[in-house]
C-alpha cells in the first residue's frame, strides 16, 4: 500500500511544482521570492496536522490500549519534526528578502518554533525510556498534554506579538491570492500529505519489525 | 511560461538563492528521510530472508 | 480530605528535614536574577524594563530545579508504589504533593521577589504587580511541572529531559506573567493579565493532576 502513497506524492509534487513555477504569475510586491510559499505553507500545515494526528493515535492507544496506535504516533513524530524544521527554514529564507531579516519574532514563526520544541520533547522522552511499551504510553500522555496546550500557546504568542501580515490563506478568510497560486499550494500540500503517510507506514513497519519479529514476517 | 530563458529561471528575479535554497533543503530532507527508511526496510528484509 | 492534608504535612516535614534542597533552589533563583545586571550593565532604565522578564524566567528555572525531587525520593524508597495502591484517588495524592512542592519552592520565590524587584529599581506598586503575578503563576508552574516529573520519574537523565518537556508548556504563563508588569509600567490595565493567569491556574488545577496521575501509573507499571 505504501508505494501507492509515495507514487501519488511524487506525481502531485511534480504537477504542483509545475503550477508553482510555470503557471503562477509573479507577485506584484514580492516579485519571485514569494514562490517559497509553495513549500513553506504546506510544510507548516503538515507540521501542525501531523502533531494532531499523532495526538489522535496517542489518545486511541491509551484508551483502547492498542499497541499499534502507540507505534503509529511514534512513526509520525520524526516526519512531523522534519516538516516543522522545514517550515522554519523556508520561513527564514522567505523572511530575508521580504522583511530583511532571517528571523522575525512573529506570532506564527514563534509558535512554529515552540511546536518544534514539543516534537523534540516527544522524541527525547520516547527515546529515553528503554521499555518500548512504556515509552509509547508516556509519549502519548505528553502528546495529549501538548495538543491541549497548542491553542493556549498559539493564543498567547499571537497576543504577545501581532507583527505578521494577516494570514494570506486562513480557513476563515477567502484567499487574497491568485487562484493559480492557491491551486499550486494545495497540490503541494496534498503531495506532502501523501509523503507523510508513506513515511509513517514505512517507519511503523520497521518499528513492528523491531518489536515483534515473527509478526513482521507476515506483514 | 514566463521565463525567457533557463538562466532567467535560475536567477528567479534575483531571489534565486533564497528560492532554490529553501527548495533544495526541502528536497534534501524529504528525499533523505525516504531513502533512509527504504534502505532500513530493505536491509531488514534481507536479514529476515524475505523477498527484497 | 484527610489523605490530602496528611500528604501535605508529610511532604512539608520531609522538606523541612531536608531544608538545604529547598534553600538551594531559592539561592539559585537569587543568583540567576543577580547575574543579569552584571551581564547587561547597571543602567537603571534598562534594568527596570527587563525586571519582570528576568524574574519570571528565573522563577521558571528555579521551579524546574526543584521539580526533580517531587517524585524521585518516593520512587526510590517505594512509597510511590504505596500511593498508587492507596484507596484514595491518585490525583488527590498528586495535588497534595504539588501543593507541598509549591509551598516549599514557589511561595518562597514570591516572598523573595519584592527584594529582587528593588534590585532592579522597581517602585512599590510595580513590585506588587510583579509579586501578585508570580503568586498566581508559580502554582501553575508546579502543576504543569508535576506532569513532566511524573513522566520522567526513574529515568537516568531525568532533569534535563524534564526541562525539555516542561519549558514549552510554561510559555503561556511566562508571556502573561511578564506582560502584566509591562502593561502596568505603561499604564495599561492589569486586570486582563491577572484574569488570564487565574484561568490558567484553574485549568491546570483541574487537568494537570489527572495527567500526572496517569503518567505515574504508566511510569510505575
Amino acid at each position: 500500500m505504501m508505494p501507492w502513497f509515495l507514487a501519488s506524492s511524487l506525481l502531485l509534487s511534480i504537477v504542483g511544482l509545475y503550477v508553482a513555477f510555470f503557471v503562477a504569475p509573479t507577485d506584484f510586491q514580492q516579485g519571485e521570492s514569494y514562490r517559497i510559499i509553495f513549500i513553506h505553507v504546506p510544510a507548516a500545515w503538515m507540521s501542525m496536522f501531523i502533531y494532531l494526528v499523532m495526538a489522535g493515535w496517542a489518545g486511541a492507544g491509551l484508551v483502547f490500549n492498542t499497541r499499534l496506535s502507540g507505534m503509529m504516533a511514534r512513526a509520525l513524530a520524526p516526519t512531523g519534526a522534519m516538516f516543522t524544521f522545514l517550515a522554519l527554514w523556508t520561513g527564514a529564507l522567505w523572511g530575508k528578502p521580504t522583511w530583511g531579516t532571517w528571523w522575525v519574532w512573529d506570532a506564527r514563526l514563534t509558535s512554529e518554533l515552540i511546536l518544534l520544541f514539543l516534537y523534540i520533547g516527544f522524541l527525547s522522552l520516547t527515546a529515553a525510556i528503554e521499555d518500548e511499551r512504556r515509552a509509547d504510553r508516556a509519549g502519548a500522555v505528553l502528546a495529549l498534554v501538548g495538543v491541549v496546550n497548542i491553542p493556549i500557546i498559539y493564543f498567547s504568542v499571537v497576543w504577545w506579538n501581532t507583527l505578521h501580515q494577516g494570514a494570506s490563506v486562513s480557513l476563515k478568510s477567502a484567499p487574497k491570492m491568485a487562484t493559480t497560486m492557491l491551486i499550486g499550494m494545495l497540490l503541494m500540500a496534498l503531495a506532502f500529505w501523501m509523503y507523510s503517510i508513506a513515511a509513517a507506514l514505512l517507519r511503523v513497519r520497521s518499528i513492528i519489525r523491531e518489536r515483534e519479529p515473527r509478526a513482521a514476517a507476515e506483514v | 511560461m514566463q521565463w525567457g530563458s533557463w538562466s532567467e529561471f535560475w536567477a528567479m528575479g534575483g531571489y534565486g538563492f533564497y528560492v532554490w535554497g529553501s527548495f533544495a533543503v526541502t528536497l534534501l530532507c524529504m528525499a533523505g528521510e525516504m531513502v533512509s527508511l527504504i534502505s532500513t526496510e530493505r536491509a531488514a528484509r534481507k536479514h529476515d530472508g524475505e523477498k527484497v | 480530605m484527610t489523605i490530602w492534608t496528611r500528604i501535605v504535612q508529610r511532604d512539608l516535614r520531609i522538606a523541612w528535614r531536608r531544608r538545604s534542597d529547598a534553600l538551594s533552589s531559592l539561592f539559585f533563583f537569587v543568583i540567576v536574577v543577580s547575574l543579569f545586571p552584571l551581564g547587561v550593565g547597571p543602567e537603571p532604565s534598562t534594568l527596570r524594563l527587563m525586571a519582570s522578564g528576568v524574574l519570571w524566567v528565573a522563577a521558571l528555572l528555579a521551579t524546574l530545579l526543584s521539580l526533580g525531587r517531587l517524585f524521585a525520593a518516593d520512587h526510590l524508597d517505594g512509597t510511590l508504589e504505596q500511593m498508587l495502591l492507596a484507596a484514595e484517588p491518585l490525583w488527590l495524592v498528586v495535588t497534595g504533593k504539588v501543593f507541598a512542592h509549591w509551598l516549599t519552592s514557589g511561595l518562597p520565590l514570591v516572598l523573595l521577589s519584592p527584594l529582587m524587584g528593588l534590585q532592579f529599581g522597581l517602585e512599590g506598586d510595580e513590585i506588587a504587580v510583579l509579586s501578585g503575578a508570580l503568586l498566581l503563576g508559580t502554582p501553575v508552574l508546579s502543576l504543569i511541572g508535576s506532569i513532566g516529573a511524573a513522566l520522567t520519574v526513574g529515568l537516568r537523565a531525568g532533569s534535563v529531559l524534564l526541562a525539555l518537556l516542561v519549558l514549552p508548556l510554561y510559555i503561556p504563563v511566562l508571556v502573561f506573567g511578564a506582560a502584566a508588569s509591562g502593561a502596568f509600567a505603561s499604564g495599561l490595565a492589569v486586570t486582563p493579565h491577572f484574569s488570564i493567569l487565574g484561568a490558567l491556574l484553574l485549568a491546570s488545577l483541574a487537568l494537570a493532576p489527572l495527567a500526572a496521575a496517569l503518567a505515574l501509573r504508566i511510569s510505575l507499571e
